[in-house]
């Protein structure tokens, strides 16, 4: 293999070249090795990230300063009511927490939250070395939500219990049982509720205006823009529909088993994702009238697109891209994206991609396309390079790496701050792919 | 709509709400990217390191890399040797740095890893280094951290021959890659032999030439800190911050130590310089003559556009301190002045500032954080706030300016760039300071009260 030497032994399994020994025999799910430069999460904000956009909750971090420090406002989740989740709480736990727990701190912390600024619900969020000091913490928020009559749910989510991933899953355990308590309402035939779209740039409003416009009603948005009361009314929709299948197709298979609710996993990316997304939306709901409305809204749309995609395609056929993004979907639906501008893409990655993603990718990828699951940077380095890719679509900590090789980049993170999601989003992708690409500064790099 | 702190201010004890301050490994990450071609290691899971590096990169708008022993469950159990010992084999296998800087996380201290002997126990290769020291988030903050970080390189690395050097060590403290090369120039102007640690110029303002370098030219060498070791002495620049790497290369190798105040504003530059002269013999010369004279001739010009406006300064103890120290020089009145790192000496210093100006009213405290200051500024308002990037909220709740400085700026570019440190960053700072009130004077005046001279 030509990445001789960039890449420990232990990480050969964990990528592949399409055509190289033929089938998808990448390993995934797994842990990181020890030593490596990972670029990944852990179960804290896997949970922390999904739950945050609660707009009117309180999160508490459970635990010494820096895991509640660093994810403290800096998503680009809006709201459109309250601003208390742009807030940082924590217990901030000193050494004399550690040796003796820190239960009573948390106690003492839930009673100024509680009594300062009567909350709805109060997340607890125990970090890494609450369970290794020995805190009961399910015991205080219980006596918790006895004493002062609100909800305070528990999220156990030590960062060494896995990744990203399994934190999704902490969350999901928590909304539920957050609506499971709900009081019965009326059923909405036409009904839906959104999952797992987090409203980063308004993304969730986009959705929103489409489905409005096809005659259905959104009872609940999990969780970009949500706030208690609307969560509560989850239970009451028809159909719920799965943006970021990594994060929330969990919650969307607990709420069909408890309580009826069936779902499709739906993405928002690129012209054909949206349009198909929005006419499957209209069939699961067995709605005629809304398929119809859809099929006008997307021709109406792809119409007003058509030009730009076209001169697109003119300035940017033949550019190669490499996408290394969260969630496996996510990718899906980049690869298709940007073979609709004309680009190819070179290498894909994933931090938390399932064997289904993988298999779904290398189906989508031409021959000779890397495929890497938790890269890092000297990996993607050598593959951009090798591969000669012109864009990387990343987050945060790949922007100034790929700035470093020369190479355009596009934030597809949770802190962009325009809408890649929808017919407009479209707009947006482009715009930023030619802004980058074709920046002045390029011609003076040497 | 970011406008939610209660002006009424109630009892709190347990909870922090929007700190000031952030986890020792921080600091410990950024002391190590300051030594030439070292990995700095985290032993914990890897989540901690992701946010710390993610941290630093937003920040310096730079690659920060580091890797981490990544922790599971059953490391959580039995302890993390095992994979400190892979993690090492790996690191040196596929990233070949020099050195690991190994740091501890709140995990791994809280389980009582003991990591200074699983090195001992590691098999390393000639000419290569492991060195470690401990990190436990729940004592301190990332300055703590930064400074054991330091120490650390200091305990395992600085040797004594015995024979002086006649160099001079120099422990910059928690700041830029920008003022770490301005106090580089000042020292080669005074021209002073001297060795810096750590040193990040050069790492995480790593210009941009095409490739990924992943140790970039920068940073102390190995050789370096072990000379430290016969050098006559160490200055230690941020009081709070560098006295116990000092410290420690005093207990080592009997180097003698200063602590002096960041060199920031006037008289703590004019400190730094003097003892720089009383080091090396030398007169201070006119290049830096002509910039202090510079400093004076604006703060003059200016006088009138800042003199008693009330400021509010937040951040890292020896940073606030230093703009603290500077705003008094300009006539301001430090109206309120934290840090969310504790220690009483913070505020007893803050607040001898205040009585040696005579200024009344302000408030000094440590382990403080934003909310309490927010809350603060609605009971009494301030003209300015100066800080990092989290001030903002409270900057558009309450329509109050403000000016960047310190850690961590994460919603700006350039500012790792630029010092705050000599007088040249003073010349810098009152510029931001003037731009923010002026800006604000032209935005608020009536049409008739536009000034096109100022
Ligand atoms: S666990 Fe400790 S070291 Fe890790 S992020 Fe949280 S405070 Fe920092
Ligand atoms: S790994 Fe543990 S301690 Fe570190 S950030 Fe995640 S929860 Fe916090």
């Amino acid at each position: 293999m030509k990445a001789q030497g960039v890449l420990l032994e232990e990480r050969r399994n964990f990528i592949h070249h399409k055509g190289s020994c033929g089938g998808n025999t990448i390993q995934c799910d797994t842990e990181s090795v020890s030593g490596a430069v990972s670029q990944r999460a852990c179960v804290y904000c896997g949970a922390r990230v999904v739950l945050n956009p609660i707009t009117d909750a309180f999160h508490i971090v459970h635990g010494p300063i820096g895991c509640a420090s660093y994810t403290w406002d800096i998503r680009g989740s809006l709201s459109s009511g309250a601003e208390w989740y742009r807030n940082s709480f924590s217990t901030d736990l000193t050494e004399q927490d550690v040796i003796f727990g820190g239960e009573k701190r948390l106690w003492e912390a839930l009673e100024e939250v509680a009594r300062a600024h009567a909350p709805k619900v109060i997340f607890v969020y125990a970090t890494c070395i609450v369970g290794v000091i020995g805190d009961d913490v399910r015991a205080v928020c219980k006596k918790a939500e006895e004493k002062f009559g609100i909800r305070v749910i528990p999220v156990m989510a030590p960062g060494f219990a896995g990744h990203k991933a399994i934190g999704y899953r902490m969350a999901c355990n928590a909304i539920m049982e957050l609506i499971s308590k709900a009081p019965a309402g009326r059923k909405r035939r036409k009904g839906v509720n959104i999952l797992g779209d987090f409203n980063l740039a308004g993304e969730m409003w986009i959705i929103k205006n489409y489905l409005e416009e096809m005659g259905i009603e959104v009872v609940s948005k999990i969780t970009g823009d949500a706030s208690c009361d609307e969560l509560m009314h989850a239970p009451e929709a028809s159909l719920n529909i799965v943006q970021c299948a990594g994060s929330m197709t969990y919650l969307a298979k607990r709420m069909e088993e408890d309580m009826g609710i069936p779902y499709i996993k739906v993405s928002f990316f690129g012209l054909e994702d949206t349009a198909q997304s929005l006419l499957n939306i209209a069939q699961a709901l067995g709605d005629g009238e809304a398929e119809s409305r859809a099929h006008l809204l997307i021709a109406r749309e792809t119409h007003e697109l058509k030009d730009l995609i076209q001169k697109s395609k003119e300035a940017l056929s033949g550019k190669r891209a490499a996408i290394y993004v969260g969630g496996g979907f996510k990718a899906i639906s980049l690869i298709k994206q940007f073979r609709e501008i004309g680009m190819e893409t070179v290498v894909v990655g994933t931090q938390t991609g399932k064997k289904e993603d993988y298999d779904i990718i290398h189906l989508l990828v031409n021959e000779g396309t890397v495929v890497l699951d938790d890269a890092n940077p000297a990996e993607l380095e050598h593959f951009i390079k090798e591969k000669q890719a012109h864009i990387l679509v990343g987050g945060v900590k790949e922007r100034p790496l790929a700035y470093k090789l020369g190479v355009a980049f596009l934030d597809h993170n949770h802190e962009r701050r325009h809408p890649l999601a929808g017919f407009v989003g479209i707009k947006n992708f482009i715009k930023e792919i030619n802004l980058s690409v074709n920046s002045p500064v390029w011609q003076y790099v040497r | 709509m970011l406008n939610l702190t209660p002006k009424e201010i109630t009892e709190r004890s347990a909870l922090r709400i929007n700190p000031a301050k952030t986890c020792q490994p921080v600091g410990a990450m950024y002391a190590a990217l300051g030594v030439h071609r070292c990995m700095p290691h985290s032993h914990g899971s890897q989540g901690c390191c992701s946010y710390h590096r993610t941290y630093l990169t937003r920040h310096f708008k730079d690659p920060a890399i580091a890797s981490s022993s990544s922790f599971t469950e059953g490391a959580s159990v039995f302890g993390g040797g095992s994979n400190l010992k892979t993690a090492v084999k790996n690191i040196f296998d596929i990233y070949k740095p020099d050195i690991i800087a190994v740091h501890t996380t709140c995990l791994s201290e809280t389980i009582g890893d003991d990591v200074g002997a699983f090195i001992q126990d590691m098999d390393i290769e000639d000419g290569k280094y492991v060195v470690h020291c401990h990190t436990p988030s729940y004592v301190g903050s990332h300055i703590t951290g930064y400074g054991n970080m330091i120490a650390g390189f200091i305990k395992y690395l600085s040797k004594s021959t015995g024979k002086s050097n006649g160099r001079l060590n120099v422990i910059p403290g928690f700041v830029n890659p920008g003022d770490m090369r301005e106090l580089k120039r000042i020292l080669e102007l005074m021209n002073i032999n001297f060795i810096m640690l750590p040193d990040t110029s050069g790492v995480l303002d790593a210009p941009m030439l095409g490739s990924y370098v992943m140790y970039p030219p920068g940073g102390t060498t190995i050789e370096n800190i072990e000379a430290m070791g016969d050098s006559p002495l160490t200055l230690a620049l941020g009081e709070l911050t560098c006295e116990t790497p000092a410290n420690e290369l005093k207990r080592k190798c009997g180097v003698d130590y200063k602590c002096l105040p960041l060199p920031m504003g006037v008289e703590a530059t004019d400190q730094f310089l003097m003892e720089l002269s009383s080091f090396s013999g030398r007169e201070i010369p006119y290049a830096l003559e002509e910039e202090r004279g510079q400093l004076m001739d604006i703060l003059l010009d200016a006088y009138p556009y800042f003199h008693g406006r009330k400021v509010a300064i937040y951040g890292d103890p020896d940073t606030v301190l230093g703009i603290t120290s500077l705003v008094l020089e300009m006539g301001m009145i430090p109206k309120y002045v934290i840090t969310g790192t504790p220690g009483e000496a913070f505020t007893e210093k803050a607040e001898e500032m205040f009585a040696r100006y005579e200024v009344t009213d302000c408030k000094a405290k440590a382990s403080a954080d934003l909310f309490e200051l927010h809350q603060w500024i609605k009971n009494e308002r301030v003209d300015l706030l100066i800080g990092g990037s989290h001030g903002k909220q409270i900057a558009k709740a309450e329509d109050i300016p403000i000016v960047r400085a310190g850690f961590p700026i994460l919603d700006r570019y350039v500012h790792s760039y630029m010092p705050l440190v000599g007088y040249r960053g003073a010349i810098r700072l009152v510029e931001l300071i003037l731009n923010a009130l002026m800006d604000r004077q032209d935005r608020d005046c009536a049409d008739e009260d536009l000034e096109m001279v100022m």
